[in-house]
């Protein structure tokens, strides 16, 4: 196989086969709290695009030449390379696109703490490429955190068009709110296994 | 009596999972079995008490504007412990539980807690409610992974519960699985609510 080729095995096992959501369980905290509306689904969805490609491709650095033969403060670096580029993602919108910065202000904060940020630089750590032997190498690591971002954000806009259809549903108030969202995760995450069965 | 009521708020009336609706990774991603719960739900705890302490400790000395910061520094150094440790001691759970146990980090519970509670009072209460919190979470970590356990492989903590000629609900500890039960529960525990 050809690298675009194993490239594009990369994006659709992040996008669809191993969807960081609904088969990983990471970044379901937005997932669940922000998809309510289309639009703040997208905002979000952008927001976590973005972050996710420049984490990958830092905390590839990051691992590769300055925590070589100290991986125990492999977690403390990644957190805090994560917080100090959002913050610095935040300063650099605000000042230089102040249309975009309005609508992604309040959900940059909102990326520290999404467990797919950390999650993505974690197993990027040790993921081999499709072919099973080679490690990723740094354009890898950028790729598969942006089709990572590209999955999330599939998903988070699935949910959110059917929740805006589920407002005008007749429910029993006890399904109300979380539990049926939920319950609707859970018929998605049961297409998407659909996905498992393929074999590129 | 405080003490006591910081305690026990965590467990049923602030539950962290049912009620405020925080840590949903952790939640559905290793209630697979109730031993995998268990052991998540206590490292939890540890980097919960001791992460509470030590911000309550030094509450007065951490300037307001890089505050979360700092507090994610700190939990991130308890929770390397807890994963070096666990790594040492319990290989088995360590590779079972894999990439979430460095991922209480980001846990919501954990800062959640830090920020509300541990910011604003004193050692011992946090470290109480820390206590708390975390067997908040445990116990329903459990109780989601009891169900998931038994209808998807007939056991209880590897026990066989369910006859041998019963045909496991695979889909029960497959990812639906878990946001379907997490799901069902929620409503039982809204409707126990209206009751009230």
């Amino acid at each position: 196989m050809g690298y675009l080729g194993q490239i594009f095995v990369m994006a659709i096992t992040a996008i669809f086969i191993q969807n960081y959501v609904l088969s990983r369980f990471l970044g379901l905290c937005p997932y669940l709290g922000v998809s309510k509306k289309i639009d703040s689904a997208f905002g979000m969805g952008m927001a976590v695009i973005f972050v996710m490609t420049l984490t990958s491709s830092i905390t590839y650095l990051i691992n590769r030449y300055l925590l070589t033969g100290m991986m125990y403060l492999q977690t403390i670096a990644f957190i805090l390379t994560i917080a100090a580029l959002v913050q610095f993602v935040e300063m650099v919108i605000q000042k230089k696109a102040p249309a975009l910065y309005k609508s992604l202000g309040v959900y940059l904060p909102l990326i520290t703490t999404n467990c797919a940020v950390l999650g993505v630089a974690i197993l990027n750590t040790t993921a081999l490429r499709p072919d099973g032997i080679t490690p990723y190498n740094f354009l890898d690591s950028t790729l598969n955190g942006f089709f990572s971002g590209v999955g999330f954000t599939v998903v988070l806009l699935a949910m959110a068009g059917i929740r805006m259809r589920l407002e005008l549903v007749n429910l029993p108030k006890s399904m109300k709110g979380m539990p049926i969202a939920l319950i609707l995760a859970g018929i998605m995450a049961l297409a998407f296994y659909g996905f498992m069965g393929f074999k590129i | 009596m405080k003490f006591f009521s910081e305690l026990t708020k965590g467990i049923i009336k602030e539950n962290p999972i049912f009620v405020i609706v925080l840590g949903m990774c952790p939640t559905l991603a290793v209630s697979t079995s109730v031993d995998n719960a268990l052991g998540m739900g206590l490292a939890a705890t540890f980097v919960l008490i001791c992460s509470n302490m030590m911000i309550s400790l030094i509450k007065g000395i951490v300037p307001a504007q890089i505050r979360i910061p700092i507090y994610i520094v700190v939990i991130a150094a308890f929770v390397s412990i807890i994963n070096m440790a666990m790594e040492a001691y319990l290989p088995d759970l360590h590779k079972a539980l894999g990439i979430f146990i460095p991922l209480i980090v980001v846990n919501c519970i954990i800062l959640g807690r830090a920020e509300a509670f541990a910011s604003k009072n004193n050692v011992l209460n946090s470290m109480a409610d820390g206590l708390g919190m975390g067997l908040g979470f445990t116990l329903s970590l459990s109780v989601v992974a009891t169900i998931r356990e038994i209808l998807g492989n007939g056991t209880w903590l590897k026990m066989q519960v369910l006859p041998s000629t019963y045909d496991p609900m695979l889909v029960a500890i497959l990812a639906p699985g878990a946001f379907i039960t997490l799901g069902l529960l929620m409503a039982v525990m809204n409707i126990i609510k209206e009751k009230n």
